[in-house]
Order: structure tokens, then C-alpha cells, then sequence
């Protein structure tokens, strides 16, 4: 379980977030959520250690993480998996090194199990036998899985996943959902996603939390959220018509 | 604002001598370094080397119009001064220019990439990652370099005197060979050392910072061969006031 409490940051007079409170529970999909510059993917690299908050705690298991130092946060590190927005392959490595980096760099697995491990990672994204390429020839929705194989090589207890979907067409797009809502079954993970995409808020949003100007706006499952009446939520959600008829039809 | 980035700086090589999750990968990164940075300039340093060599000996000639100065001298003043300025400096500060820029821009595009940011979230310390190796074969390769440099300048002044007529070989190399002092080596070789810490970590660190997209790579690349530069010229004149 993951809780986010009192988080405040900001950059120079720019307060980006304003007292976040959250939590996060194991074997749920939690998705944050709220208009560009919502402070969402603030919140995520605060909450995997790429930005210090000024004030407030990020807690792993009530693990107090924005207070350790580096050496003692390696232990909860290694149990993190994270997919970039722009999938951050490490572009001077094949798709099969890029899975199998962080089993070298933390494990004393031998070359064949490390392999295997890739191929089963591989197969469980539907990428079975591009070990061999490099990320400059993968399309975009071939990168955001190998993003998914290398996050999960480890077995991670948390999963974090920021803007899964962008630049992706509507039907990867719900491949890449149902394969971060198998994983979370599978591995029983917390799993964070940051997401602008509406579908995949209906889809598998378990719990959603919605940013409007740096503080938590409001929360609540993808049922509850077509009959909020948050005038700033609904403005969000149900912007286009399209989204509008939807929801009078739900 | 230069003891804010000099702080920064300090700090970065802090974290870049934190000790390796595992020292096997990193051997990997070094020989892998040491071979981009060493090998992939060899062709370079030993072409530029050659040429100064030979341009130094014939200007040496042309200002030494005394009869009563043996032509052996020029040999004498090539050997001096490519040993103790024009190898060590000359190999520094195209290296800045060819390996910093590669550095500082490799380092820069895994930052916008997102890549080291990957790299901490694994929970692996990216400095030590990314820079160790390449000081580390910085530190190795250069004095090596300079070495191959000192070597072919020589070289090439005697076939530049040779050629033009300047001073003949023989002369040269009992120029060359007379008055030798191992001393002048060994301040070519700390040059070269510090030269080659300077190069790899001020280009480094410039990549490593970078903030923005591909127009920013480009400039911090450009910042750190213009600071390495200057730091090199720098050093030079410290090291030499020091030692000489």
C-alpha cells in the first residue's frame, strides 16, 4: 500500500501541489487524474523519489521514503516498476537487454534464467521473439510494452504507469489497460497511473483520484464518476458531447 | 552562480564515487569507454600530432638563423615543447571538442529521454552509472594519447626537417636524444591525467543537468567544450607553475 500525506510542492512562486492525501491499496489500479498542469505527474515523481516535496510523506508499506537516503531506499526501489510516458528505453540496448538490465544489476540470476525471464516477460506482453531489436525500430505501442516487460522483470510490488496511452491508436491503447489491469491481478501490485484518457478512466479505474489546481479535487471509483456532480470533474470528463450522451445513457 | 554550479558540480562527483551496485557491469562500461574514448581518437590525435611535429620544426629552423647555434638545438626545442605543452594541450583540447561534446550530448538525451530517471527509479545510482566509467578511461586513455602524440610529433619532426631540408635526421635525433629528462614525462602525464578528469566530468556534468529537449542538448554540449576548454588551459598553467 502506498499513502501519500500533506503533500505540498512547488517549483520557485509556482505551487504545483497543495496538501495531497491519498492512498493507494494493493491489487487496485489507482488513476490520477485532472487537466494539464493538475500537478498529476508531480505527484507521481514525488511519489517514486524524482522530486523532494517540500512538506508531507510519501509511505510504502509505512515505510517513510521521502525521508531515506539513497542507500536505504534501494531495498523498496527494487520494487518498483515504472513505464515513462516515452517509454525511456535505453536506446544503446536491444529489447532483450533493456528487460534483462535490472536482473543483471540487482540479482545473481544465471545468463540462461536471466534469458528466460526475459522471454517470459517478452511472451507476457506479446512480443515473443523481438529480443534482438532495438528500441529506434519498435512503433510506439511496441515500446510502451517493452516499457511493460522491463517494469515487471522484477516481479514489482509497485507499478507505476505515467500517460500509458498517449500517442497510441484506441485499440493498443485498450491492449496496453488490459495488460496493466492483468498485471496488477497477477502480481497483486499497487498499481498508479497517471492518464488523460477517459476510456482508460471507465475502464479501469478502480480508484480515481482527480487534481484541479495542485489539490485534491475529488475521489471515488469510474462508477461513481459519471454521477458526480463536481461541476469541475464533470467539466473534465464529460468534455466533448460524445462523453456527454454517454453518460445521460449510464 | 559559478559557486552554485561549481557546488553542483562537487556534488555530482560525490554521487559519481558512490560505490557500484555491481563493479562487473561497470568493468563492462569502462573497457566499452575506454575503447570509445582511446581507440575511437587515436587516427585524430596521431594525424594532428604528426603535423604539428613536423610545423614545429621547421619554425624552430626558420627563427634559428645563428651560425653559432648547432641545428641539433631544433630538435632539442621540438622534444621540449612537445612534451611539455603542445602534445599535452593540443590531445586535451581537441578531445574536449570530440569526446566531451559526445559525452555531454550521450548524457544530455538520456536526460530528456526520461532514460536516467529510469535508471533511479530502478534504484541505480545514475552518476556513478553513466560518468564513473567514462572518468575512469578518461583518466586512463589520455595520458595514453599523449604519449602515442609526444611520440608521433617527434616523429613528424624529423621527417618535416628531413623533408624541407630544415635539420637532417641526424642531427634531429641527437637533438632529440641529448639532455633528455624523464622529469618532463612524468608533467606531461599529470597534465594529461587532470586534462582527462576535467574532460570527462565538466562534459558530464553539463549532460547530466540538461533540461529541455534537443535544442538543449545541443547547447549544453557546446557550454561544456567551451568550460572544459578554458578549465584545461587553466590546469595547464597551474600544473606547470607547480611542477617546472
Amino acid at each position: 500500500m502506498i499513502e501519500v500525506q500533506h503533500i505540498h510542492k512547488s517549483f520557485g512562486d509556482n505551487q504545483v501541489l497543495n496538501g495531497i492525501d491519498a492512498t493507494f491499496e494493493p491489487g487496485k489500479i489507482s488513476l490520477i487524474i485532472g487537466g494539464s498542469g493538475s500537478g498529476k505527474s508531480t505527484l507521481l515523481k514525488c511519489m517514486v523519489g524524482l522530486h523532494t516535496p517540500e512538506q508531507g510523506k510519501v509511505l510504502y508499506d509505512n515505510q517513510d521514503f521521502t525521508r531515506m537516503d539513497f542507500e536505504s531506499r534501494i531495498p523498496i526501489r527494487k520494487e518498483i516498476g515504472m513505464l515513462f510516458q516515452n517509454s525511456a528505453l535505453f536506446d544503446s540496448m536491444t529489447v532483450e537487454q533493456n528487460i534483462i538490465f535490472p536482473l543483471e544489476m540487482f540479482t545473481e540470476m544465471s545468463k540462461s534464467e536471466k534469458l528466460d525471464r526475459a522471454n517470459f516477460c517478452l511472451e507476457r506482453v506479446n512480443l515473443a521473439g523481438r529480443n534482438k531489436l532495438y528500441p529506434a525500430e519498435l512503433s510506439g505501442g511496441m515500446k510502451k510494452r517493452v516499457g511493460i516487460a522491463r517494469a515487471i522483470s522484477m516481479s514489482p510490488k509497485y507499478l507505476f504507469v505515467d500517460e500509458p496511452n498517449s500517442g497510441l491508436d484506441p485499440e493498443t491503447a485498450i491492449l496496453i489497460d488490459e495488460l496493466i489491469s492483468d498485471l496488477t491481478a497477477e502480481y497483486n501490485c499497487t498499481t498508479v497511473v497517471v492518464t488523460h484518457d477517459m476510456n482508460s478512466v471507465m475502464g479501469i479505474g478502480d480508484y480515481i483520484l482527480y487534481l484541479y489546481k495542485g489539490k485534491k479535487w475529488w475521489e471515488g471509483s469510474n462508477k461513481e464518476i459519471a454521477h458526480t456532480d463536481v461541476k469541475e470533474l464533470n467539466d473534465f470528463v464529460f468534455a466533448s458531447p460524445f462523453m456527454k450522451a454517454a453518460r445521460e445513457r449510464f | 552562480m559559478f559557486f552554485t554550479y561549481f557546488g553542483r558540480y562537487l556534488l555530482l562527483l560525490k554521487s559519481v564515487f558512490r560505490r557500484p551496485e555491481k563493479w562487473r557491469i561497470y568493468w563492462k562500461e569502462i573497457i566499452h569507454e575506454m575503447n570509445e574514448i582511446g581507440v575511437g581518437s587515436l587516427g585524430l590525435i596521431a594525424i594532428i600530432s604528426t603535423f604539428v611535429g613536423a610545423v614545429m620544426t621547421m619554425q624552430i629552423a626558420f627563427q634559428l638563423v645563428s651560425d653559432l647555434i648547432p641545428s641539433s638545438v631544433i630538435g632539442q626545442i621540438n622534444r621540449d615543447s612537445s612534451i611539455l605543452e603542445l602534445s599535452p594541450t593540443i590531445t586535451a583540447l581537441v578531445l574536449a571538442g570530440k569526446v566531451g561534446s559526445s559525452i555531454s550530448s550521450q548524457i544530455g538525451s538520456m536526460r530528456v529521454t526520461e532514460q536516467i530517471d529510469a535508471l533511479e527509479i530502478m534504484g541505480i545510482n545514475a552518476p556513478g552509472y553513466l560518468i564513473l566509467p567514462k572518468i575512469l578511461a578518461g583518466i586512463t586513455m589520455i595520458p595514453m594519447l599523449v604519449i602515442m602524440s609526444i611520440f608521433l610529433a617527434l616523429v613528424g619532426g624529423l621527417m618535416g626537417g628531413a623533408f624541407s631540408g630544415a635539420v637532417t635526421p641526424v642531427d634531429y635525433i641527437n637533438g632529440i636524444t641529448d639532455g633528455f629528462k624523464g622529469y618532463t614525462v612524468a608533467v606531461a602525464l599529470v597534465k594529461a591525467f587532470v586534462f582527462g578528469f576535467i574532460i570527462t566530468s565538466v562534459s558530464a556534468f553539463k549532460g547530466f543537468y540538461v533540461r529541455g529537449g534537443a535544442l538543449e542538448v545541443g547547447q549544453a554540449s557546446t557550454r561544456g567544450v567551451v568550460i572544459s576548454c578554458i578549465s584545461i588551459l587553466a590546469a595547464d598553467y597551474i600544473v606547470t607553475a607547480l611542477m617546472l
